[in-house]
C-alpha cells in the first residue's frame, strides 16, 4: 500500500510538470493548450537522439529543454498568433498534425529510453525533485525578472500592456516557450516508464488536463498538488480496483473539482 | 479578433463590417434561391438509392450519418462557440445503445429513441458540471469523457475489444426494396427531421440566448439569460444528436467496436465541421463528406485544419460565400 503511494509520486511528478506547463500557457495567453503533450513527446524523441549520439544524460537534458523552448516559441509565432478566435481549436490541430509528424519521422515503433533514475527510493525522489527545481525556477523567473513582469502584465490585461510597449506577441511566444520547455521535463521523465513511441503522451495529457483544473488552470501550486493526487489515485484504483479504472480518475476529478470550488487553489496574484 | 492577438477581421463591434463568410457563423443570405436548392437538393436525395450502386450508396449512407453527428456537434461549436471533443463518445454511446438493443431483439425502431435518450442523459450528466466553470472547461471535460469511453466499453459492453455485430434493419416486403435502400431512406428520413428540428431550434428562444452567450456572455445575462442553464441544454441536446447518428451508424453498418470511437473520432468530427464551416448547415454537410473521406487524423488532417483556421476562418462554406466578394473590384 505504502509502496503504491510512492511510486502514484512519481507518476503523479510527470503529471505535474506537464500540467505546469497547460497553466502556463493558460494563465499568459488564455489557452489550454491541447498539442502541450505532443510537444513533450517530441521532446523526449530529441533527448533519446541526442543520447542516441553519444552524449551523457545530464548533457542532452538541459539542451532538450532548449529546444522545447525554442519549438514552443516557433508554434505560437508560426501557427497560434493566426488562431483568431478559435485558438483552442488551433492546438488541437497542431496535436494531429504533431503527432502525426513524429510518427512519420521516428516510426511508431516503441523504443527504450534510459532512465536516470532507476528503481529504489531515487525513482520516487528524483520526479519529485525535478519538479520541485522546476516550480522554484519558473517562480523565480515569473516573479523576480523582468521577463516575468512582463508575461505577467500581458497576462492581467493584453491592450494596456501593448500601450506600455510591451511588445505582446513576443511576450506569448515567450509564454509558449517556457511551457514547452516545462513540458519537455515531463516527456523526459515520462519516456523510461511508457517507452518512447508517439502515443505516449496521450493517457498523461487526460490526467495532466484534470490536474491544472484542481488549479484553476490558473495555479501553479494547486497544478502540481493535482497531479500528485492524481497520480496517487490513478495508481491504487489501477492496483487495487481494475486496471481499466485508471482513465475514469481525471473524468472523476474534472466533474468533482466544479463542484468542491478549490477556491484556494483557483486564486493567484496578478 | 482585437488588435492584440492580430486577428484580420477587427473586433466584431468595431466599424469595419466583416464581409460575408468572413466570420465563421454569419447567417446573412448570400444564395438567392434557398428553397429551390433545398427542393432540388431533397429530390436528388430520395433518388439517389435507386440510382448508385451499393459501395457508393453505403458511403453516402454514412455521410448522411455524419450530416446528423456534425449539425448537433454545430450547435455547441458552431451557434454556442463552444468546444467539445466528447462527440465521438456519444457518438459511440448511442451506436452502441442501438447495438446492445438489436442484439437482444428489440425492432429497430425503438432503438433510435433509446439511443437518443441515453446521449442526451449523459451529456447533461458531463455538460452540467463543465458549462459551471469557465468556456475552455467544456472542452477538456468531453476531451477526457472521449479517452474514458472506449475502456469502459471494451470492459463492460457485449463483444468487448472484438465488437459486436448485429442484424441490420431488413425492407418491409411490400416496398420491394433492397435492404440497404431502405436503410438509406431510412438515415435520409432522420437526417431531414433532425435538420428541421435543428432549424427551428437555431431560430427559437433558446437557440438564439445561445447565439447571445456567444457574442457577449455579459450583456446576455444582463438580459436574463442563464449562461450555464443555455449551455447545459445545448450540450445535451447536441450530444443527443451525436447518439442518434451513433445509432444510425449502427443501421449502417451492423457492427460496432470499441476502436471506432475513439478519441481520433471526435477530433474528425470537430475538424469536420470547422473545415466545412461552423455555424451553418452547408458546413455540416462539406463536413460530412471530409469526415467519410478523410478518416484517421494525420498529417493531412492537421494541416488542413491548421491552414483553414488560419486562413478562412469561415470553412469552405465561409469561402464559398466569400468568393463572389472576392472577385468584386474593390475586393473583400
Amino acid at each position: 500500500m505504502i509502496g503504491q503511494v510512492f511510486h502514484g509520486f512519481g507518476t503523479g511528478a510527470v503529471y505535474a510538470a506537464l500540467a505546469l506547463a497547460l497553466v502556463l500557457v493558460h494563465r499568459f495567453t488564455g489557452v489550454v493548450n491541447f498539442a502541450q503533450g505532443e510537444l513533450a513527446m517530441v521532446s523526449a524523441y530529441v533527448a533519446w537522439q541526442l543520447v542516441d549520439a553519444g552524449l551523457s544524460y545530464w548533457v542532452a537534458l538541459p539542451l532538450t529543454v532548449a529546444v522545447a523552448f525554442g519549438a514552443g516559441a516557433l508554434a505560437q509565432r508560426l501557427v497560434m498568433r493566426h488562431a483568431g478566435d478559435a485558438a483552442l481549436i488551433m492546438t488541437i490541430g497542431l496535436y494531429v498534425f504533431v503527432h502525426a509528424l513524429a510518427a512519420q519521422i521516428w516510426s511508431s515503433a516503441l523504443r527504450t529510453f534510459p532512465n536516470p533514475f532507476p528503481g529504489g527510493p531515487l525513482g520516487i525522489v528524483g520526479p519529485l525533485g525535478v519538479v520541485a527545481a522546476v516550480l522554484a525556477l519558473l517562480y523565480l523567473v515569473i516573479r523576480h525578472s523582468g521577463a516575468g513582469l512582463t508575461l505577467r502584465a500581458v497576462a492581467a490585461d493584453p491592450r494596456a500592456a501593448r500601450l506600455s510597449g510591451i511588445r505582446v506577441g513576443r511576450v506569448h511566444a515567450l509564454g509558449w516557450g517556457l511551457a514547452a520547455a516545462t513540458g519537455a521535463v515531463s516527456g523526459v521523465l515520462i519516456a523510461p516508464v511508457v517507452f518512447l513511441e508517439p502515443g505516449m503522451m496521450g493517457g498523461v495529457l487526460v490526467s495532466a488536463l484534470a490536474a491544472a483544473a484542481v488549479g484553476g488552470f490558473v495555479n501553479p501550486v494547486g497544478a502540481v498538488a493535482g497531479g500528485l493526487l492524481i497520480g496517487v489515485a490513478e495508481t491504487l484504483a489501477g492496483t487495487y480496483l481494475w486496471a481499466d479504472l485508471r482513465v475514469v480518475v481525471p473524468l472523476a476529478i474534472m466533474l468533482v473539482v466544479p463542484a468542491v470550488r478549490l477556491s484556494a487553489f483557483s486564486r493567484v496574484r496578478a | 479578433m482585437s488588435a492584440v492577438t492580430g486577428h484580420p477581421t477587427g473586433h466584431p463591434t468595431g466599424h469595419r463590417r466583416p464581409a460575408v463568410g468572413e466570420l465563421a457563423g454569419d447567417r446573412r443570405r448570400s444564395w438567392p434561391y434557398p428553397r429551390t436548392t433545398l427542393g432540388v437538393a431533397a429530390a436528388a436525395a430520395v433518388l439517389v438509392p435507386f440510382v448508385l450502386p451499393p459501395y457508393p450508396l453505403y458511403q453516402v449512407t454514412l455521410v448522411l450519418v455524419y450530416v446528423v453527428a456534425l449539425l448537433g456537434l454545430d450547435l455547441v461549436a458552431g451557434h454556442g462557440g463552444q468546444v467539445s471533443l466528447g462527440h465521438g463518445a456519444f457518438f459511440g454511446i448511442g451506436a452502441y445503445a442501438a447495438a446492445i438493443l438489436l442484439w437482444l431483439g428489440v425492432p429497430y425502431p425503438v432503438t433510435l429513441p433509446v439511443a437518443g435518450l441515453v446521449a442526451y442523459g449523459l451529456g447533461h450528466a458531463f455538460g452540467r458540471p463543465a458549462v459551471r466553470l469557465s468556456g475552455v472547461y467544456l472542452a477538456v471535460v468531453t476531451f477526457a469523457v472521449a479517452v474514458a469511453v472506449p475502456p469502459l466499453i471494451r470492459r463492460f459492453a457485449p463483444g468487448g475489444a472484438m465488437g459486436l455485430p448485429v442484424r441490420t434493419p431488413g425492407a418491409p416486403s411490400f416496398t420491394g426494396l433492397a435492404d440497404d435502400q431502405w436503410v438509406y431512406l431510412l438515415v435520409l428520413a432522420v437526417a431531414a427531421a433532425a435538420f428541421a428540428v435543428m432549424r427551428s431550434v437555431v431560430r427559437s428562444r433558446a437557440g438564439r440566448s445561445l447565439a447571445a452567450l456567444r457574442a457577449d456572455p455579459g450583456a446576455a445575462e444582463l438580459l436574463g439569460i442563464r449562461p450555464a442553464a443555455t449551455r447545459a441544454h445545448a450540450f445535451a441536446g447536441s450530444a443527443m444528436y451525436a447518439g442518434l447518428a451513433g445509432c444510425l451508424f449502427t443501421w449502417t453498418t451492423g457492427f460496432v467496436a470499441p476502436e471506432s470511437f475513439t478519441v481520433n473520432l471526435s477530433i474528425t468530427l470537430l475538424a469536420g465541421i470547422v473545415i466545412g464551416g461552423l455555424g451553418t448547415v452547408s458546413g455540416a454537410v462539406v463536413g460530412a463528406v471530409v469526415v467519410t473521406f478523410l478518416p484517421a487524423p494525420g498529417l493531412v488532417s492537421g494541416l488542413a485544419l491548421i491552414l483553414v483556421l488560419a486562413v478562412a476562418p469561415g470553412g469552405v462554406t465561409g469561402l464559398a460565400r466569400r468568393a463572389p466578394a472576392l472577385f468584386r473590384k474593390d475586393g473583400p
